[in-house]
Order: C-alpha cells, then structure tokens, then sequence
C-alpha cells in the first residue's frame, strides 16, 4: 500500500474510529447513570 | 611470560581501546537524563533508569545486552513480551480515579479529540519517509501515555524503541511548558474566562463497577487489537472501584509497578546503544514526538471551542488541553491557566474528567490504530 493511501486511511479511519469509539462509551456511561442513579446512603456503605 | 603479563594489561584496557566515539557521547545523554530526573524532578522514576541503563550499555565488552547478558535476560522477558507495559497498565488503572469523568461522559469527546496529534503526526513521519510501521511508533508518542508508547513500538519498531520511550516520559514532564503558549494563542479571552461551575457528585458506586466492564468488553470488540492494553487498564480500575480485593489493588498501585517500573527503565536504556540511537533520525523522531504533544493540545483546545458552540458556551475550551493523557499533570495545567485569567474558576474537576478520558482516549486511539494496521495486512 502506497503511503499517501496508508497516511489518509489513518487519518479518516484512525480519527474517525477513535472519536466515534469514545462517543459510543460516553452514551453508554450516561445510560448507566440513568440506569443507576447516585444514592447518597451507597457512599456511607 | 612477558607476553602473559602484556595480554593480561591489554585486558584491563580493553574497555578504552574498544569504546566508539559514539559511546562517551551516550554516557553523557545518560548522565543528561540522570540530571533532568533527579535534579530537574523530570519523571525521575523512568529517567533514572532509563538514564543508568543508557550508561551502563554504552560501556564496551561488558556483554550487557549480549544473550546472556542481564540487561538483555530482562528486556527479553519483560520488553519484547510486551509484559512490563501491561503490569503498569494494571496499576495506572488502580491509581486512576474515573469519577470526574463519569459526572460528565461528554467529555470522552475531548479524550479522543486530544489523540488526534497521533495520527496527524504519523502522516508527517510518513512525509519525512520513515517507513509504515516506524511512523507508527513515531505517532504513538502523541499518546503522551509511556506504557502504549512502549507496547506499540517493542512490537513493531523495536529500533526506535530509545527514542521514542525518552521523548514520551521527557514531554510528559515539559506539558506544563509545551501547553500553556499553545492554550493561550488558540482561545479567545472571553473563552477563557468561562467558569464552569462546581462539578456535582453523581455517580452511582454500580456505574463506577460497570464502567470498566463495558469499555473492555465494547472498546475490545471495536478494536480486539488493544485488547491487552485496554483490559489491563481496566482491571486494575475495577479492583480499586470493586473494593473487595484491596490487597491486589494495594499490590497493583505499589509494589507491582515499583518493581515493574525499575526493570522497564533500566531495560529501555539499555536500548540506548550509541551505534543505533546516534543517528539522524534519532532527531527527527524526537522532534516529531514534540510535535504529536503539540497536535494533541491544538486539536484538543479547537474542539473544546466546538464545544463550547454547541452547549450555548457551558465548555470553557481549556479544559481541552487536559484531553491528554498527561495524568494529572495536564489538569493542573488548565487549572492554573484557567485561573490565571478568572481567579474565580474552578476547572480542576473539569479537566480531570477530560484527562481521565484522554487515558481512556489514548488507549483507544493506540487500540484503533492497531486494529486499522491489522485490518490493512501492515501487522
């Protein structure tokens, strides 16, 4: 694979996936937190 | 006899006669790192090592990192195993308090944005004409996270392994220089002083279980390549947040990666040999690795301007800097910048959310990378 080819497909490919990757885990964190509110009385547990 | 006596002075010489002009030159880098860590506070728990390791390896005929050498037994088994790497991971994880980032999760976005020198960085190697798999491990340096800088070039650029480890730790300790300048040129003043306000406790203890759950199994599924990075990381978290295996957890944030730390550095100046880290490219490879640090906080401060657009002006773009894995180091930093221009701003809790997801982030940014390669036949 040609250099120019390999460069822009990390770029497009490695940016896009880490950037949609990390959106993904931060939908899912706010899923748990609805899904699993913070109780006071769990921190003095 | 005259001949057994001359023979038995020539051993004791060997070592002068036998040095390259490259090896006086090393042991001076060496004792330059010695002084950045113990004088200068520069990371001194890798400098030192690394910094020892270089001047013992650049003193001749001594078989240090020859098959039975010492150095070279634990390079072996910690290094091109990629082991020493991962046992930290463990214990960067048990040290790492994900709560801030959890309070807000959009902030994940900053984590990713703050990689994105990686790979701009790797396209400009490529440029320089250092070959596909060295650029990557020239790219890696953006991760400004030591451990992925190791695991990424022990395995696929073993050579550059000198240059890219020092310029990782070395620009780790310079983020509160390299990024202070860069925050101040790509904001506004208005920015600047945008306070964001207190960050409120609301993390449930159950989330903060399931977190490294799902970014293990989730993060592993996307990118299976960086699997060990990523289910290290996050084992060692789940241990500290599960609070039912705190010998581990204690072992995890102490005595594992003290020991592990001591082998790593002295096994990676032990890399340092004059005859393959005096070379040009030696340079360049260090020069792009400031440049990666540089990319990171540039993108990370334009898209916390991006942000800062489409929450109405709640994100104070500073806090993109911290999106690094510079941990806390590069909070710190936006801290006492945000403050210098509104002493009345409290960003801490802020960028420690969005450093924690540059540590998230630049695991991730390494795992798609990997991922990508192998997806492409490069690895």
């Amino acid at each position: 694979m040609d250099n120019f080819t390999f460069a822009i497909t990390m770029i497009v490919v490695g940016m896009g996936g880490t950037l949609l990757t990390l959106w993904i885990l931060s939908l899912l964190m706010s899923i748990l937190k609805s899904a699993f509110p913070y109780k006071k009385e769990e921190e003095n547990k | 006899m005259g001949d057994a006596i001359v023979s038995g002075l020539n051993g004791l010489i060997a070592g002068f006669t036998n040095l390259h002009w490259s090896n006086p030159v090393m042991i001076l880098v060496g004792c330059v790192l010695l002084y950045l860590g113990i004088k200068k506070d520069f990371e001194p728990l890798l400098l030192v090592p690394i910094g020892f390791g270089c001047i013992l390896v650049n003193i001749p005929l001594a078989g240090l990192m020859e098959e039975e050498g010492f150095l070279r037994i634990i390079y072996d088994a910690g290094i091109m195993t990629e082991l020493f790497p991962l046992l930290i991971f463990v214990g960067i994880g048990a040290m790492t308090d994900f709560g801030p980032l959890l309070e807000n999760p959009k902030i994940f976005l900053l984590g990713a944005a703050g990689q994105f020198g990686i790979f701009l960085t790797l396209a400009l190697a490529l440029a320089l004409g250092f070959p596909q798999k060295d650029a990557v491990a020239i790219g890696i340096i953006g991760a400004c996270d030591g451990p992925t800088a190791i695991y990424v070039t022990s395995k696929y650029a073993p050579h550059l392994l000198g240059a890219v480890s020092v310029a990782a730790y070395s620009y780790m300790s310079l983020v509160p220089v390299i990024q202070p300048p860069i925050m101040k040129i790509l904001t506004t003043k208005e920015e600047k002083i945008i306070n964001m306000g207190i960050v409120r406790k609301s993390v449930s203890k159950t989330t903060k279980i399931l977190f490294p759950l799902v970014v293990t199994v989730i993060g592993g599924l996307i990118a299976p390549r960086g699997l060990p990075l990523l289910g290290t990381i996050m084992l060692g978290n789940l241990m500290k947040e599960c609070g039912v295996v705190s010998r581990l957890t204690k072992a995890a944030e102490n005595e594992i990666p003290n020991i592990v730390t001591l082998l790593l550095g002295i096994s990676i100046g032990a890399t340092m040999d004059g005859r393959i880290f005096l070379k040009p490219q030696t340079l360049i490879v260090l020069g792009l690795g400031f440049l990666a640090i540089c990319l990171d906080t540039a993108c990370g401060v334009l898209f916390g301007k991006v942000m800062k657009i489409l929450t109405g002006g709640k994100v104070n773009p500073l806090i993109g800097a911290a999106g690094i894995s510079a941990y806390p180091m590069s909070a710190r930093v936006v801290q006492r910048e945000g403050q210098k221009y509104n002493p009345k701003n409290y960003l801490l809790m802020h960028a420690m959310g969005a450093n924690t997801g540059g540590q998230v982030g630049s695991v991730m940014a390494a795992a798609v990378m990997l991922s990508v390669l192998k997806g492409m036949g490069v690895i």
